[in-house]
């Protein structure tokens, strides 16, 4: 969407404000979108639930407190003949305006805390893979599915050749221009090789780096997670609906820092084990090629 | 700015010619000048480079730069409008206004004062000359996060140096300000009758002096992992990339405070002035300052609460940090309370410093929402967070210095600003820094994350209008420097005591100050002192 067309305009504010009211969100982000993603996952809802809850704390906090501002500033003017008065200190009411918030924030404390005892646990999962963070693209590896190790299923996934072309400096392309099957503008957050996940299947991320500190974040999926090099985090997601779901590198990690998005693809179950057997199986076919023309042993794993 | 002061007092012994006034100066009120004059350099300075970022940013595609530079430009931004501009503005204020506060004649310590100021000069010239090098500037954000900074070409290492200057400057500064305020009190000045400035700028200077060293060592162990072989830092040497963030992040929270508890202290002098009442609740607000403080070094790890700290870990950090909206919220609520029943007039100080309040307590409200941890999973490194700090640190610690400025302007040059052409400054400057960062919180919310060049077209629309804030706030130091200097040479004269309803010893001499003041320490009135009735 360029600049022009006010009434286009004006129809996605309502659409954002019809957004920001009902809680629903679309999958990527939108113009003008004004708030944040209630995702598709029992996580992000809950995220989003602890975020909206904040933000109407504040939102109410706000409204006593410039609203007593503006009270001031109207009815005690000097202008007016307002007298100041002399007392500078209660004692009741500081400790009146301690109190509230300390039971304000226990109130916010205290889900959030829920939510993260939830969100930290990675166990039972059906399903690893690990992510690896390189300068400036994702490397996958499906470590294990089901309970049984996955045999060399892994790949690189980085920004799709048509937004790399537009990207450069000066190529002259137009960014809106870029537009998926479904007629959605994924400038700069495409990929070639989309990270390929089962619905409905509990799945843990190991995450890691190669080079330098990465963060590897799905908006929808409700958290980010550093990729850093020596170390391995864990995190999980159990993603219900199919669909294709875009983030992108949250944490800078050089010149093209921008240029290294995610995008995961959700399947249906009997789909991606068919996905998965097809890989194993070229990998597999492609393994034997490259052991008989090398004549050298296959490395270990590369999970 | 001023140069040099607009009258010459009989009894004034400024020194004759340029260097042994300027170069050679052991003046506080001259050295604040210095300060002054170099913090508004480098607002210009980091400023320029903030059009940058925000005209490549302005549409989606790359137009103007390449994305390492970008990358140099938000570094050295933050790094030059951190440690260049607004520590050392609020250095300068504190040069000027201390002494005059607490009845003393200069400052305790006055040829490392000198000593402090003229570090910094050289400190920024090795930083910036960086952009000139070969390889470029830094560019792994000021935060200097290995393995990234690493990467760089020889720059990190003028940065290192540049850092290691600017801290001895602030230490030595620090040392010098709780020197003064603790041993030159004029008799009668008791610590809990001095003006909320002087208090938030002592409890400031110990932070200052427990932090700045921690950040010299980190950034010395990246010097030595860079030239020397060490893997501090190395995951391949047996370091810890965290480690590092764990280490800045123990200086770089108090360094927030750093740059927030002066402004409070500014505000508490304008408010009660503009008001005509007594600072509402003076000594809940010593007592929370305090609390703010202390509270700044048990929080830090809420910066990296994506690194995969433990569940008891991310607990503790939220917890502690929720707690910082009490005493701070204690603050907001005094002030709020200090106007109510007073009688209210709108200089243009005023403006500034309500301005303050407001649009600090925005970003305050949307810190409150950062502490919330399952909800920074997703606000971490957005444009949230961009949004979050530009509130806090321009809205809030520039809008509180821009307020002092006004406010004791008068006092330095004895000189009036033009009132209608700085209510023009304000007005601007209030639309144009909203339009500049509240369009960013919908971005980070939306899903951009912060410090990249380009960005998918649903993110253009509030680029868009973001960036044409950022034009209309580098107008500003334009005006500004226009209304002070006008108001320098042709500004109405200003009185001894420039504000009707202002309270406090600097009030008590005349405008402007003459060269040296309080040469005899003054009898102290309790019932001039800005807060009023203090036995309570
Ligand atoms: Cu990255």
């Amino acid at each position: 969407m360029k600049f022009g067309g006010i009434w286009r305009k004006a129809g996605a504010w309502m659409a954002a404000a019809g957004m920001l009211a009902s809680g629903v969100a679309s999958a990527n982000p939108q113009p003008w979108q004004l708030n944040l993603t209630a995702g598709v996952t029992d996580t992000s809802h809950k995220v989003y639930a602890m975020h909206m809850a904040a933000f109407w704390v504040c939102v109410g906090i706000g409204i006593v407190v410039f609203g007593a501002m503006i009270v001031a500033m109207v009815r005690f003017r000097k202008s007016k003949g307002a007298v100041a008065e002399k007392w500078s200190h209660s004692t009741k009411l500081e400790l009146l305006w301690t109190v509230i918030p300390v039971l304000i924030l226990i109130g916010l404390a205290w889900p959030a805390t829920k939510t993260l005892i939830y969100m930290a646990s990675t166990g039972s999962a059906d399903m690893t893979v690990k992510i690896t963070g390189y300068q400036w693209k994702w490397r996958y590896d499906y470590v294990d599915y089901q309970g049984k190790p996955v045999n060399r299923v892994g790949f690189i996934s980085k920004l799709d050749a048509q937004s790399d072309r537009i990207r450069q400096l000066g190529s002259g392309l137009d960014p809106w221009s870029a537009k998926d099957a479904d007629g959605y503008n994924d400038y700069l957050l495409n990929v070639d090789h989309p990270l390929v996940l089962p619905a409905g299947v509990k799945v843990r991320f190991v995450v890691t780096a190669d080079d330098v500190i990465h963060a590897w974040w799905v908006p929808q999926l409700g958290w980010k997670q550093d990729a850093i090099p020596g170390i391995i985090n864990d995190q999980w997601t159990k993603i219900d609906e199919p669909g294709i779901y875009r983030g992108q590198c949250a944490e800078l990690c050089g010149q093209d820092h921008g240029f290294m998005p995610i995008v995961v693809k959700v399947v249906p179950k009997a789909e991606f084990e068919q996905w998965l057997a097809a890989q194993e199986a070229a990998g597999a076919t492609e393994q034997a090629a490259r052991t008989a023309q090398a004549n050298v042993p296959a490395r270990a794993g590369q999970g | 700015m001023a140069t040099h002061a607009a009258t010459h007092d009989h009894h004034d012994e400024k020194p004759e010619g340029f260097l042994d006034r300027w170069l050679f100066t052991t003046n506080h009120k001259d050295i604040g000048t210095l300060y002054l004059v170099f913090a508004f350099i480098m607002v210009c300075i980091g400023g320029a480079m903030s059009g940058v970022i925000r005209a490549e940013l302005m549409k989606p595609g790359m137009q103007l730069v390449q994305p390492y530079f970008f990358n140099e430009m938000t570094t050295m931004h933050a790094l030059v409008m951190i440690f260049g501009a607004i520590m050392p503005a609020f250095v300068g204020l504190a040069n000027w206004m201390v002494p005059l506060m607490i009845g003393a004649p200069d400052m305790a310590l006055p040829r490392m004062n000198n000593w402090s100021f003229w570090i910094l000069p050289f400190a920024f010239a090795l930083l910036l000359s960086t952009l000139f090098m070969a390889g470029g500037a830094p560019a792994g954000g000021w935060t200097m996060y290995p393995p990234l900074v690493l990467q760089g070409g020889n720059a990190i290492a003028f940065m290192i140096f540049a850092i290691h200057l600017m801290g001895i400057s602030s230490i030595m500064g620090a040392i010098n300000i709780i020197a003064t305020i603790l041993n030159m009190r004029a008799p009668g000045m008791d610590l809990l009758k001095m003006p909320l400035f002087v208090w938030t700028w002592l409890i400031t200077a110990f932070l200052l002096i427990a932090v700045m060293p921690v950040l010299a060592g980190a950034v010395t162990m990246l010097l030595t992992d860079k030239y020397f072989g060490t893997s501090f830092f190395n995951a391949a040497g047996g370091g810890d990339p965290v480690m590092y963030q764990h280490i800045f992040w123990f200086f770089g929270h108090p360094e927030v405070y750093i740059m927030i508890l002066p402004a409070f202290g500014i505000v508490s002098e304008i408010i009660p002035t503009f008001a005509r009442k007594p600072l509402f609740g003076y000594r809940a607000m010593v007592y929370a300052t305090a609390c703010i403080a202390f509270l700044s070094f048990i929080v830090w790890a809420h910066h990296m609460f994506t690194v995969g700290m433990p569940l008891g870990g991310e607990l503790f950090f939220m917890y502690a940090t929720m707690l910082i909206a009490i005493p701070t919220g204690v603050k907001v609520f005094n002030w709020v309370t200090t106007m109510w029943r007073g009688s209210l007039t709108f200089e243009t100080p005023m403006r500034w410093a309500i301005a303050f309040v407001i649009l600090f307590t925005i970003g305050g409200f949307s810190g409150v929402m950062l502490a919330i941890v399952p909800a920074d999973f997703q606000y971490q490194d957005t444009y949230f967070v961009v949004a979050h700090f530009h509130y806090v640190l321009v809205t809030g610690a520039l809008f509180s210095i821009i307020a002092a400025i006004y406010y004791w302007w008068p006092k330095w040059t004895g000189r009036m600003y033009n009132e209608k052409w700085a209510k023009f400054h304000f007005w601007w400057s209030m639309v144009f820094v909203n339009v500049l960062f509240f369009p960013q919180h919908f971005l980070g919310l939306a899903g951009m994350p912060r410090r990249i060049p380009d960005y998918n077209v649903a993110f253009a629309d509030f680029n868009f209008i973001s960036s044409i804030g950022a034009f209309g706030m580098l107008l500003t130091p334009i005006m500004f420097f226009f209304i002070l200097w006008h108001s320098k040479k042709y500004g109405a004269k200003a009185d001894a005591r420039s504000w009707e309803g202002a309270k406090g010893l600097e009030w008590t001499v005349p405008s402007p100050a003459p060269h040296h003041t309080f040469s005899t320490p003054p009898v102290i009135d309790d019932s001039a002192l800005a807060h009023g009735d203090v036995t309570h």
